[in-house]
Formats: C-alpha cells, structure tokens, sequence
C-alpha cells in the first residue's frame, strides 16, 4: 500500500494554513540577542553556502548574531542527544524526517509560529506538524534517482532509461551491460532499509501494517521485493567481497565509468558533474507502480531556547527566504522546499544532468518512510542485517525476511 | 594503577636515602600535615571525582530508570538489570568480549615479548626500531583501522593478494561472520605490541645480569636461563601487561565501531560497543548504564582474582 504523501495530507495542510494565518509573526528582538544553530545539512562541501545564508540573515536582522556549528551527519545525532541529556541543546537543530519524530514525541521541539506557511511545499510542511501545527520547518528535500551511463548504454546497443522502465527493463539493460566486460557492472542499488521499503512501495507492498504495530513485508510480493534487491549481487552488482556497500563505492564505480545504472540520490550531481562520459538521470523504475525514495530535512527549534522568536525567525529565513532559494538553486546543493515551483524553474533549466524533470516526476509517487512509535532505528539495523545476510548467501531471502519479521515485530510490539 | 607504582620494585631497587629529617610519628602530625597532604592530592583527586567518580554514580543512577537522552527519567527499579540478564544478546556481546580477549591477549604478549627480546640485545639503530615499533601505540585508532580495513580487503587487500601468490584462497575478512573477530585481534595486537614491548623492555632492564652469570656458571643453556631467569624475574612485568591488557579487552570498542560496527550479523558487537548502541542507537541509556555496571562488575572480580592470583606465579626479587 503506497500513499502519495502529498495526497494524504491535503486536509491537514489546510488547517495548518488556517493556524499559520492565526500566529503572530515573530518579531526581531530589541536588544542584541545571540542565537546558536547546530546543523550537518551543511558538512562536506555546503559550508560556504550556509555561511552566505546566515550572512544575508544578519544583515537583515541586525540585533541578531547567528553562531553556526557544523558536524557530518554521521556523527551529529549523537552530538544532539548528548546535548539534550547535558542541557545544551542549540537554539536551533537540523533534523532529518526520522529523528523528528523522536525529538517532536519527547516535546524537545517548540511549536513554531510559521509567519509564511504558504511559502512551503505543502507536504513538507505538514511533515514536519503535529495537529496542524509546525514542530519544524523543511529545509529541503531531494529525491532518489536512476543515474544511467549513456555511453555503456550507446556500446551495448540499447535504448536509455524512461519513466515508463519497469524492473524487467533495468535488468535486462543492467545483464546486456555487464556482459561488455569483465569489469563493467550493469547496475547498483544498494541492500538496505531504505531501498527495501522503497521496492516494497514499487511492488505494491508495504513495510509495516496499517496500524504500525507489525511488519507487513514477509508476503510473496515482499520476498520478490527482497530478491530484487538482493540478486543484483553477484550478477550485475559487485559483491561484498568486492566492495560492494562501502562508503562511496557505489559513485566511485560510476565516476570511473564501470557502471551503467546507479540508483542514488541527487545529492551526488556535484561528484558526477565532470565524468568523461555523457550520463543524464530517469525516474526510478517500479514493478507494479512507480515510487521514488524523497528525503527532506528540517529545522527545529529548542523548546528550551531563551530566545524561540529570534531563533524561529532564523529557522524561518533559513527555509524559507529568497537568499536561500538562490544559494540552494545556484549551487546545486538539494532543493528549496519552497511552494512557487516557478522558482525552481531555473533549476530545470541547468545542464548535467538534463533531464531535471526527472527530480520533479519522481515526486508524483512517493515511497514513505515506515515510521513506528518506538525501536525506529533498530527496526531498520535488523533489516540490514538480515537484507545483507541474504545478500551474502548465508541465508535465502525467505529465511532472512522471516527472521526480520520475527525480530522486527518483538522490537515495536508487534 | 600506573605503570611507575609497578615498575618501582624493579627499578629503584637502590636503598633510598633520606634527604630531609625523619617525618614526624602520625601521633604528632597536625592539621598543617593534613593540609599539605590535601593540597598534594587535589590536583589528581578533583578530576578523579569529577570524571570518574560522579559518572559512575550518575550511571548508578540511571541504571535503575528508562531514560532515553530526551525525555525526563521513569524509575523501573532493577527492570534494566533483568531485561539484561534475559536478553540472549547480552550473552553474545560478553561472549565475543571474552573471544576478543583469548585471542588477543596471548597474541600481543608473546609478540611484544619477541620484540623487547630481541631489541634487548646491542643491536644497530635500536632505539629507531624501538621507536617504529612504538608508533602504532600513539597513532589514531581510526587511522590504523582504515588502513587494516584497507590491507584485510577481502577482494583487493595485501594480505590476501600476498596469499594468492602462495596458492591460499584468503578468507572475507571482515565481511564473513567468522573472521570479523580475528580481523580485529589482529589490528589490535599490531597496535598494541610497541606497549607490551616496553613495559616488558624495562622489565629486562631490571634483571640483575648477575644472575645470567651465575646461572651459566651453573651450566644452564639459553632456553633455561630465559626459562628459569627471565621469565620468573620478568613476571611483575607480565603481571602488569595482563591485568592492563585484559582490563583494557574487556573495554574494546574504538577498533571495533572503525572496522566492523560490530558486525556482520553481530559477529564482532562486544559489550561497549552494546553500551553505545543502546544509548545512541535504540535510546536506552538506562540498559545501557546496567550494562556497564555489569561490565564493571566483571571486570573488577577479573582483576581481584588475578591480583589474589599472583602471589602463585609473580616473583618480586
């Protein structure tokens, strides 16, 4: 079962609208006030941009300073709980949708007062509200896609990625590609949580029960789903052995032109950029229905904060205003969640990869993240464990899902 | 316990001479003596309560609550400490701590004895070698983790391409379950050996040549005198080494979350690595906190035992 995110949320975007109206507008503080912002959208290359956003918002608002801190993502999490724990959580968070969660259930997040509501997405706004009101705002979102090396297509004689592709037509691309040579690679996607819901959704399935409580996925749509997966390895996927599911592998393969398709995400464009080869991006193929992995990420602010309207001023500058949408569109860096997709017209118009409509498709059917109430993120170390076990050969995709399912379903109270 | 505080019967075995008058009998000590006693001990004993001390009872504390970082504490009593002992997975992780330590420790004991052996000797360009040997001990943990990850590579790495030469198929390294550990003993015996050296170094540099001369005056070969001389006056050294390598094995984690994360399949999870996932990862630092309570707890009658131990086989001359 698939929902359309923005489908789904329709009504609720309304009330937010209505409540968005109703609130104050934050107002710029009177005396000087200093604000701190602990943030990983930034780390590995975006440093500069964040630091021209920030820049503008000091500029407009001069009474107040912004301190920045920047971790990667890989280590910031762990930074933001620890300075929960000790009380020293920044004014203002980055969050990614999983985390929100958490950090909306246990009230750490204030309830913001939104003065442009309307300026969102407005799906992503309502991601990220609890009963119509904002617990964190969208900073910006991106979506998984099928990366295709033209010129490995052009040499095997066939037609290029479309929309319409099913996963027969990515493996029958992905076998006549690695026949060209011993080490060329048809296709990679990588074995894990956030693939398998993602095929899942494209075969028409759903990871958990209506009611959250279960895992739904041990069915024989979920184990093709799974084999979908898991099969690549071996025969037009690298193995484990041989590398396959280490830190950039995946780009690196296609950089050097071994690879035909990749499925990753459009945070990658910049590492592709300057490849020798022509390549250009398509929607993700589905099975039975298209659905594409999207991620967003989102600022909050601290429900302790001494200073919520400075701070939810910035969080809202930073999402939301003209500096961000120019920065974010000019560099590259993921998308504006902003509204006016008039906006975003300057993006589609950028060269490398072409076919930029293919990040905008792709919104139209949207594989959700599963979410449970409690066990999130052991809920997703079990399903990579048991997704690499089969992978691996060590155990069949049928013994590796009901050995998920078993652990999963102990783990969220199934 | 620091390394001087053991080496001291070996080394300053010179009778110490006194430099001042004799110290005052305790009877007569004022609250001067007390004071000055007091602001010796402060420098040590403030960051020893501080990082030390109210950590351990804070863990206590937590220990008994639900706590996930975020939210405020709930009380559950010895709940944490039950669900542990019910959890298979708390046998699994103590059960690959105590693989870790088997393997590893008799590993970096012998290298390390190798090596102070053999740079004992008036070798050419000895303290080079002893200070090759020694940087891996000051070098980053996670730096020496990507460069074994790099040379156990199961499809491109040096120790399995070296194998290949000699016809051996060499094994998934750190990609099968049942070579995730050895991979990880052998990093860390590689790491570790330049400080087993050293401590066993000045061990040797303790021995009383005197009783090499007496023993081949007594006709004894190579291997008795290293049997019968070095090795039982060497043993306040290997004391040492083993209390300290085994309470350090039981709290293995730096090379473990940079090499495998505890994987695959929980192959290599070990207990602190269990710790910091259940605090970071599943938000349970009230298990986490009983857990390291128990680790505690393990290792403190570990040490006991071998300190009672002792008195068998150390030989303090």
């Amino acid at each position: 079962m698939k929902r359309s995110l923005i489908a789904a949320v329709g009504l609720a975007g309304v009330t937010a609208l209505v409540l968005g109206g109703c609130a104050t507008e934050p107002a710029e503080p009177e005396g000087p006030v200093t604000i701190t912002y602990s943030n990983f959208i930034s780390a590995g290359g975006n440093e500069d941009n964040l630091t021209a956003i920030v820049d503008a918002f000091e500029a407009e608002n001069p009474n107040i300073t912004v301190e920045v801190t920047t971790l990667p993502y890989g280590d910031y999490f762990t930074a933001l709980q620890t300075d929960l724990a000790a009380g020293s959580i920044a004014d203002v968070v980055d969050t990614d949708f999983g985390f929100f969660q958490t950090l909306a259930d246990s009230g750490a997040l204030a309830p913001l007062e939104v003065a442009n509501p309307e300026a969102y997405r407005e799906s992503l706004i309502e991601a990220y509200s609890r009963d119509g009101v904002s617990y964190g705002l969208p900073s910006s979102f991106s979506a998984v896609v099928l990366y295709y090396n033209a010129d490995l297509f052009d040499q095997a004689g066939l037609d290029y990625p479309t929309s319409d592709w099913t996963w027969a037509d990515e493996q029958a691309a992905a076998e006549a590609i690695t026949a060209l040579g011993d080490d060329i690679w048809g296709s990679h996607q990588p074995v894990s949580f956030f693939e398998y819901y993602k095929v899942l959704a494209q075969n028409g399935e759903s990871f958990l029960n209506d009611d959250r409580t279960a895992v739904a996925f041990n069915t024989p749509g979920g184990i093709e789903a799974a084999e979908w997966l898991v099969n690549k390895s071996g025969t037009v996927m690298p193995t484990i052995e041989q590398g396959q599911g280490t830190p950039d592998f995946d780009t690196n393969l296609f950089v050097e032109g071994k690879l035909g398709m990749l499925h990753t995400g459009i945070w990658v464009f910049g590492a592709v950029a300057d490849v020798p080869f022509s390549w250009d991006i398509a929607v993700e193929p589905g099975n039975t229905q298209q659905a594409s992995g999207v991620f967003s990420n989102a600022v909050g602010v601290s429900a302790t904060s001494e200073n919520i309207e400075a701070a939810t001023l910035f969080a809202e500058f930073l999402t939301s205003s003209q500096t961000m949408v120019d920065v974010r569109l000019d560099s590259g860096w993921e998308l504006p969640p902003i509204s006016d997709e008039s906006q975003l017209g300057v993006y589609l118009t950028k060269d490398n990869p072409a076919n930029r409509q293919a990040v905008f498709d792709s919104l139209d059917g949207i594989a959700i993240q599963p979410i449970v109430a409690t066990g999130q993120q052991e809920m997703q170390d079990i399903m990579n464990e048991e997704l690499i076990e089969a992978q691996a050969g060590r155990k069949t995709v049928a013994e590796a899902l009901a050995s998920a399912e078993e652990r999963i379903n102990a783990v969220i109270g199934g | 316990m620091s390394v001087s505080t053991l080496q001291t019967s070996l080394v300053d075995r010179a009778p110490v001479t006194r430099l001042t008058a004799p110290v005052r009998p305790p009877a007569r000590r004022g609250w001067r003596y007390g004071l000055t006693v007091a602001a010796f001990l402060l420098p040590s004993a403030v960051p020893l309560a501080l990082f030390v001390l109210v950590p351990m009872v804070s863990a206590a504390w937590i220990s008994l609550n639900d706590w996930n970082l975020i939210t405020p504490m709930q009380f559950v009593g010895l709940d944490n400490f039950a669900e542990l002992i019910a959890d298979p997975r708390t046998a699994a992780v103590f059960g690959n701590t105590l693989y870790y330590i088997v393997g590893y420790l008799p590993l970096v004991y012998v290298g390390g004895l190798f090596l102070a052996l053999a740079l004992n000797r008036a070798l050419k360009g000895r303290a080079f070698w002893r200070g090759i040997y020694f940087l891996p001990v000051v070098t980053s943990w996670i730096a020496v983790a990507i460069v074994w990850r790099w040379l156990l590579n199961p499809n491109n790495g040096v120790v399995n391409t070296v194998l290949g030469w000699v016809g051996i198929e060499g094994p998934g390294w750190w990609t099968e379950p049942a070579w995730s550990m050895p991979s990880i003993i052998l990093a860390s015996a590689w790491k570790d050996l330049g400080f087993v050296m050293v401590i066993l170094l000045a061990g040797l540099q303790a021995i009383n040549p005197d009783l090499y001369d007496a023993a081949k005056v007594d006709g004894a070969g190579a291997w008795t005198r290293f049997r019968h001389v070095t090795l039982p006056m060497l043993s306040p050294s290997t004391f040492f080494v083993v209390v300290i390598s085994l309470i350090n094995g039981f709290q293995v984690f730096d090379q473990v979350y940079a090499m495998t994360g505890g994987g695959p399949a929980g192959s290599s999870q070990v207990v602190v690595q269990q710790i910091y996932d259940l605090t970071f990862r599943y938000g349970a630092a009230g298990e986490a906190s009983a857990l390291s309570w128990m680790l505690f707890a393990v290792i403190l009658a570990v040490t006991v035992v071998q300190i009672i131990g002792q008195k068998r086989w150390v030989h303090y001359a």
